[in-house]
């Protein structure tokens, strides 16, 4: 353990990714309990070309995460849309948006050394190993900030999400609400892709909070336990992948999945016996 | 460099072994994805597609790996995959809470799998790629051949169940009363769907399955509702997609996985204006929401 914290780039990934956890954790709580799961989804693609796109424009990995993501989650908050993995129209667009995606991939690699071709493996996968100085601080703040902002929401939040004729009547400023959330969304998608990769967002956002679910039906246990769920995962995840020279996402997606089935196991039995 | 003289261009194009086999293997996968993409849309299972690729990911690399070909990897994966809906016993539907919530969970398990198989294998970024987003570089001899194999065998699959399967799907209580086993029915369509997503991921990887087995059936049904027609539409669409798609990536260097979505997506949208054009100056309905 000591050998493990004494290197910088674990101990940066223990306190990045911790904080991205909890953020997601946090959120994605929200994500699964407002059935926007595929919004979260195409947010994922929009990050991985954003991402690319501002890599060949010259700006810095994270303007492009950041700026492409909350650009496309207000659009979809304007036309109302919901991202419902259904729609074929959306599956045309995202699929259309990554393929975009790989079009400056291929650009950026051209342009540069040969070198940077494992780069959109990493933006694809996360890469929390390998996280830049910036992007630790970057990461770690905004990762906070995103906690303390939905938790001084979540109450109105929940309420707008689980009854929201009666939230409307009792004056719940829906709009400002939504919008507030889906740049939340947009934030911790950005955030997780850092740790987990653009692909792999489901395994630190919805699965956390799916086995949280399972075990709790209260808002607030539930909320707390998907977000030390994600932070337990992530963390556990990295311990592993020290000792283990497997991929981090790997880990921290199948222990995601592992917690996640054992939910729904215990939750069988539970309802077998009472 | 293209001459713009069509019979040069297609030399120049045929000229090397492997866009010979990525011609011969992508009109394989066009005729199936078309064929099968529009009873696809017909039947929403839209997102099943999309999963049933991300699932077929692991396989591939699992194919790599083992080093046997990575269609009979995707095969395998698919397959199982579909099996498991069918044993589940509905349709893969994305508008439920937890259900969403936990095919998000699998994908998200099933593609850092992959992840894993490539890293083992130790393979260069690029093997990743492929895989992902699909290439026209690598489909090998014996790849070829096992999308002959699979693509004649769910081609033929379809035509014989291709006209009750409509039915089914359009008014499944009037078939069932007639007779028509719709279980069943909907069981071998997610084989024969299982299969086409498998081969296809060879010319449009993983993530962008839907521009070949998805688009064209949509942009079809747009047009059209008569079932012959969308469905030849739907072919002719995605051989369109494919062929311009392969020789435009051979042509410029750019990834063929761009090129495809980006004509299945201009395709799509250009219907749909034509549409809502159409719609208003016959007078009809204003404004058709989406």
């Amino acid at each position: 353990m000591q050998q493990m914290l004494a290197l910088d780039f674990m101990r940066n990934a223990f306190v990045t990714g911790g904080c991205i956890a909890l953020a997601a954790g946090l959120v994605g709580y929200f994500v699964v309990l407002r059935n926007q799961v595929f919004t979260a989804d195409a947010l994922g693609h929009v990050a991985f070309t954003g991402s690319l796109g501002g890599l060949l424009a010259g700006l810095n990995l994270l303007v492009g995460v950041f700026g492409s993501c909350i650009a496309v989650a207000l659009a979809i908050g304007t036309l109302g849309g919901r991202g419902r993995g259904r729609d074929v129209a959306i599956g045309t667009v995202f699929a259309w948006v990554l393929g975009v995606g790989v079009l400056f991939l291929s650009l950026y690699i051209t342009a540069r050394s040969a070198a940077t071709g494992s780069l959109g493996v990493s933006v694809l996968f996360g890469s929390i190993l390998g996280l830049q100085p910036y992007q630790v601080v970057v990461g770690s703040i905004t990762g906070l900030a995103t906690c303390a902002v939905t938790l001084l929401v979540a109450r109105p939040l929940l309420f707008l999400s689980v009854d929201p004729d009666v939230a409307v009547a009792r004056g719940v400023p829906i709009r400002a609400l939504t919008a507030l959330f889906l740049v939340l969304l947009a934030i911790t998608v950005a955030e997780s892709v850092q740790a987990v990769g653009a692909l792999l967002i489901f395994g630190l956002m919805v699965t956390p909070a799916a086995t949280a679910q399972n075990l709790s039906a209260r808002p607030w246990l539930g909320m707390v336990l998907s977000a030390l769920i994600a932070l337990a995962v992530v963390w556990a995840g990295l311990v592993l992948s020290f000792y283990v020279a497997y991929p981090t996402s790997f880990f921290i997606t199948s222990l995601a999945f592992a917690a996640y089935l054992a939910s729904l196991a215990g939750r069988q039995i539970v309802r077998r016996f009472a | 460099m293209p001459s713009w003289d069509l019979v040069a261009d297609i030399q120049l194009l045929l000229q090397f072994h492997f866009m010979q086999n990525a011609f011969v293997a992508g009109t394989l996968v066009a005729l199936l994805a078309g064929a099968a993409g529009y009873f696809v849309v017909l039947r929403g299972q839209s997102f099943g597609a999309h999963m049933l690729s991300q699932v077929g990911f692991p396989g591939a690399a699992a194919g790599v790996l083992l080093h046997v070909s990575p269609v009979l990897g995707l095969i395998v994966f698919c397959l199982a995959a579909a099996l498991g809906i069918g044993w589940a016993g509905r349709n893969v539907d994305a508008g439920h809470r937890s259900e969403s919530a936990a095919i998000g969970s699998i994908l998200a398990f099933s593609l850092g799998l992959g992840l894993l198989f490539f890293r083992l294998y130790a393979g260069s970024a690029a093997g990743i790629y492929s895989f992902l987003f699909g290439t026209i570089l690598g489909i090998s001899d014996r790849d070829v051949e096992l999308t002959l194999a699979v693509a004649t065998v769910s081609l033929g699959a379809l035509v014989v169940i291709g006209r009750p399967l409509v039915f089914a799907t359009v008014d499944p209580d009037v078939a069932e009363a007639r007779g028509v086993n719709v279980w069943l029915l909907s069981i071998a369509f997610l084989v024969i769907l299982a299969l086409a997503v498998a081969i296809t991921v060879q010319i449009v990887g993983t993530l962008l399955i839907f521009a070949l087995l998805v688009a064209p059936g949509a942009s079809a049904l747009q047009l059209t509702a008569r079932p012959g027609r969308a469905l030849g539409l739907s072919i002719a669409l995605s051989l369109a997609f494919t062929w311009l798609g392969l020789a435009l990536a051979y042509f410029t260097d750019l990834p063929v996985g761009f090129f495809i979505t980006s004509l299945a997506f201009a395709t799509y949208v250009a219907v749909r204006g034509l549409k809502a054009a159409a719609t208003i100056r016959s007078g009809g309905l204003r404004f058709v929401p989406a």
